[in-house]
């Protein structure tokens, strides 16, 4: 049986074994659930991980999950994984992992490569027969050999323990080996001593429905920790360090979930109903299954026929006075195109959210990329500008939710929130924000003096913003519609000289929203040393933070600004870019933000680093890859 | 008129309307403005949304409030628009081409939800803006300036797609027929739930007497019929014809002839649930059975923005957000 301590202790120096109680004590370590797409491992990675938030670990997630819902049973293309890191600093689920979990031989064969040499795999003995070995592809019947894994491996015979622990429960074969992820899930929480009442009390509110479930997914939980503990009595465990993080109630949340309750934050500030207007689509279809519960909240989330229809729903609720939303993907996007151009002209204050896949047509629907920035800045007939921003973090999505509808309610504007899916799906512990943390919102609501019958739609205030009559209102009916109308009167115009005068009103408009935006910050260049500007934006930040920490530490002086505004910029983002000699812009595309910037600032070399992959970056390419480019 | 407060006027904006002269939206739109006095819904608390066409330019004309969107779109704008803001009346006006063709999803789905809305199609059987191509409701075989050798394809019958979506109110007129118009809107207006009024427009320049064969005041009384729930269906210059059952299906016959009496003419009812006389009484064309006009179905369903309302009513639960979140699974830092 291996010793996975004293593994990790002599070959990182982040982690430290205590002589005296025989504790490794770990800064952070990374964990990857994997196994059949019906194996749920899912669910035993989100156990493991609330269990761990709950304890005080910064935690970051990673599900990767394969586009078929039931793929073959035992395939390399079934795999579906779920990777967490846990513990202090944690920005990224992660590049390599400490512990493996393979609940198969195609779930060994898919992830082996990324475990780090120090690590520990855990196999189940039992998913490795010839049958199985076969399917996942292998020549030979042993899979570490011919795969040369070096690092520990600690085979288990998980399905027969499960079944044993199930013995006399009358519970089906079937039934039974779907409790095997929670074995696992047992076994984990003992090498990490994680409170396993805390996980029975999740698997209790997972199966409220089905207390026989409960008591055998109990039961089960129970025998994965205790062979833990019995098979291992004399090795240590593990003690993941936590940060002092700031008092208060904290919960887990993922970005789609952040991204809902940030909608909600924002209607309560400002007074306005929440609306969402939506077609299911992956990765964005968790918002609107969330705003569909928050009805408890007086929510009114509305499944239309499709896309087009989900937002001009929501520019029917606009229209009707609430802070309507629309939630998507880039396909999505991409049909709503000539409704978002409606908004534009109508001025009405909207949110549509972008939940960024792999692209172009269907693509990798189950993948992370930022390939749809351009289409958020340009993808509509006409000029049709509007604001764009993109949240950097799972917990980041509540903040630039509740962003995207203030700036949509204050300055009566679309707004695309450039969301994606390893932010959407990825979690983190969160602090519950006290009721009076978030501003108010102040919609430019029209003046109960204007509304004498006189008022015209497109009459604009001193920034440019135009007023917001809700229907119902008396002595304020008007008419909006998609043709130009004149500046002065707001009725139909042909007129050539009004028509540029109101295409430049619109953009100056949401030029103006980078006043009511926070200024740009930069990390890593408190003396000015650094030559070198790492730009990135959106759901790239942990990972491009995490690698610009890195490079400091290694002696570059490497500074790094993160995009969350990205049209309008932040008004002091030209200075900063001026400020380097040389500036690198990484993002998940060929290069869209660096096209963006390179034409607001043709003297200035851009470098680039790019990777289409479907995933998200790795430090370690991101710390290379900047390395070359300074050398 | 049961409520005297607002007249016609009170419903016109001060826009010139700019419609071909002759173009039956004139009379639809008119009929419109009677329609909203006469239910006294003050001009504040109703709305008028369009798509594109010709006849989605009628918001402007009105002085309520109003949207002119996209082309196909208005079913889902109005949608949005009725559920964010229950309390307004709703009205919704496209052409054949914007309700039928390019709106057509929105159309079945916003019947099918049964939102409460009243739809205003107006049907001319042609695309007047784009200057003169075949819609979806022109007949095989009809030369246009996009069919040069004749459509290959059948057209819909409106009231059919209707009925298919399951359309609690289906209501026809012609343009011509304004006192039907006015009373039709009406009724579409009581009614609670997904309404359509249907009603044969005539576009003067590009698709000229597409309606004659049951509009032209010569023929009219004998190849309409008006219906009207709960009264015999009878039709001609004096009422001297009627509907009555022929088998599994429907026959006109002349009373006094071959033994028929008016005991055997049928009784119309709007609100029968079984659509089936409904559907057939829709498909009459005005060639061997005479053209129905008048409310042909209206019946009692619950509505989308209701069932809504009632749904959050009674799953609400919380005042505020952190009080949902604090329901949940949560830890403390101290």
């Amino acid at each position: 049986m291996c010793n996975f301590a004293s593994k990790v202790t002599t070959s990182n120096n982040s982690m430290a074994l205590n002589p005296d109680t025989n504790v490794a004590t770990m800064q952070n370590v990374v964990v990857r659930f994997s196994g059949d797409s019906g194996d749920g491992m899912q669910l035993a990675g989100t156990i493991f991980t609330n269990v761990s938030a709950s304890v005080g670990n910064q935690v970051s997630t990673f599900p990767d999950y394969p586009a078929e819902i039931r793929a073959p049973q035992g395939s390399l293309s079934g795999v579906s994984g779920f990777q967490v890191s846990l513990g202090t600093d944690v920005f990224t689920p992660g590049d390599t992992c400490d512990v493996l979990v393979a609940m198969n031989a195609a779930a060994l064969k898919r992830n082996y490569k990324i475990v780090k040499p120090s690590g520990l795999i855990i196999l189940d003995s039992d998913s490795c027969k010839e049958v199985d070995l076969k399917k996942a592809e292998f020549q030979t019947l042993d899979p570490i050999a011919e795969l040369d894994i070096k690092c520990e491996v600690m085979q288990v015979s998980l399905t027969t323990q499960t079944k044993a622990a199930l013995e006399g429960t009358g519970l089906d074969l079937k039934s039974m080996m779907k409790c095997r992820n929670v074995f696992a899930l047992g076994l984990m929480c003992w090498l990490f001593d994680r409170p396993i009442e805390r996980a029975r009390q999740m698997l209790r509110e997972k199966f409220a429905k089905k207390p026989a479930i409960f008591e055998a997914n109990a039961k089960v939980l129970d025998a994965g920790y205790n062979y833990g503990a019995n098979t291992h009595a004399s090795t240590s465990t593990y003690r993941i360090e936590s940060p002092a993080a700031t008092p208060g109630i904290y919960t887990d949340i993922n970005g789609n979930k952040a991204t809902a309750w940030g909608l909600i934050m924002a209607s309560e500030r400002s007074g306005r109903p929440l609306f969402l207007g939506s077609y299911p689509i992956t990765p964005a279809t968790d918002i609107l299954h969330e705003l569909a519960k928050r009805k408890d909240l007086g929510v009114k989330a509305v499944q239309m026929e499709d896309e087009i229809a989900g937002i001009c729903s929501a520019i029917g609720a606009a229209f009707a006075g609430s802070l309507a939303v629309t939630s998507t993907s880039g396909p999505g996007l991409a049909l709503k195109g000539e409704a978002m151009g409606l908004a534009v002209m109508a001025e009405l204050p909207l949110v549509v959210i972008d939940v960024q896949r792999g692209g172009p047509s269907t693509g990798l629907p189950t993948k992370t990329e930022q390939t749809d920035l351009m289409q958020a800045l340009y993808g509509r007939n006409g000029e049709s500008p509007l604001c764009v921003v993109a949240p950097q973090s799972p917990t980041d999505c509540f903040d630039m939710a509740f962003e995207a509808s203030r700036i949509a309610l204050e300055h009566m504007t679309p707004v695309i929130l450039l969301s994606d899916a390893f932010i959407g799906n990825g979690s983190s512990a969160w602090r519950v924000p006290e009721a009076d943390e978030y501003p108010e919102i102040h919609a430019p609501i029209l003046p109960t003096e204007k509304a004498d019958g006189t008022w015209k739609p497109y009459e604009r205030n001193a920034d440019g913003v135009r007023y917001w009559a809700i229907p119902g209102t008396e002595g304020a009916m008007h008419r909006l519609g998609g043709l130009e109308k004149d500046a002065r009167t707001s009725v139909i115009s042909n007129d050539p000289v009004n028509h540029e005068q109101m295409v430049y009103a619109r953009r100056q408009k949401v030029a103006n929203i980078a006043n009511d935006i926070p200024l740009q910050q930069v990390f890593f260049n408190e003396e000015g040393k650094a030559d070198t500007l790492l730009v990135g934006w959106g759901g790239t930040y942990g990972h491009l933070r995490t690698a610009a920490a890195e490079l400091n530490a290694q002696g570059e002086n490497v500074a790094f600004t993160h995009l969350r505004y990205i049209n309008p910029l932040p008004c002091n983002f030209a200075e900063i870019m001026s400020n380097y000699k040389r500036v690198i812009v990484a993002e998940l595309n060929t290069g869209m933000l660096a096209d963006y910037l390179q034409s607001m600032h043709p003297n200035t070399e851009i470098y680039r680093i790019n990777k289409i992959q479907g995933q998200p970056f790795m430090v370690s390419e991101l710390v290379a890859k900047v390395k070359e480019i300074i050398k | 008129m049961e409520n005297q407060q607002y007249t016609a006027q009170n419903y016109k904006s001060d826009q010139n309307v700019r419609w071909c002269a002759g173009c039956g939206d004139h009379a639809a739109l008119s009929c419109l403005h009677k329609a909203m006095a006469e239910l006294g819904v003050p001009p504040h608390m109703t709305a008028v949304i369009s798509g594109i066409g010709c006849s989605s330019r009628l918001p402007y004309y009105c002085n309520t409030y109003g949207f002119h969107t996209i082309h196909g779109r208005a079913a889902a704008v109005a949608t949005g628009f009725k559920l964010a803001n229950p309390q307004m009346t709703v009205w919704q006006v496209s052409g054949d081409g914007d309700g039928l063709a390019i709106g057509g999803n929105h159309f079945i789905h916003a019947l099918r939800r049964n939102i409460d809305i009243n739809i205003l199609l107006l049907n001319n059987k042609i695309y007047g803006l784009t200057k003169g191509q075949y819609s979806p409701t022109s007949p095989r075989g009809f030369v246009s300036k996009s069919s040069p050798y004749g459509t290959v394809e059948d057209p819909f019958v409106p009231a059919e797609l209707a009925f298919g979506a399951r359309a609690t109110f289906f209501a026809r007129s012609i343009d011509v027929e304004l006192d039907n118009t006015r009373e039709c809107l009406v009724a579409a207006a009581r009614h609670k739930g997904a309404a359509v009024t249907e009603v044969l427009q005539n576009c003067v320049i590009f698709n000229n007497g597409i309606h004659a064969g049951v509009a032209d005041k010569a023929v009219r009384a004998e190849r309409t019929i008006t219906l009207h729930h709960g009264e015999k269906m009878l039709f001609g210059k004096d009422k001297e014809y009627g509907l009555v059952q022929n088998g599994f299906g429907l026959k006109a016959v002349k009373l006094g002839e071959d033994g028929y009496t008016i005991d055997d003419v049928l009784v119309h009812d709007a609100h029968c649930q079984d659509d089936f006389l409904h559907r057939s009484l829709a498909l009459m064309d005005g060639e061997t059975l005479p053209l129905a006009i008048g409310v042909i179905r209206d019946v009692e369903a619950p509505s989308y923005n209701d069932a809504l309302e009632q749904q959050i009513e009674r799953v609400r639960k919380y005042s505020d957000l952190r009080s949902m979140i604090l329901a949940g699974e949560t830890w403390t830092v101290d």
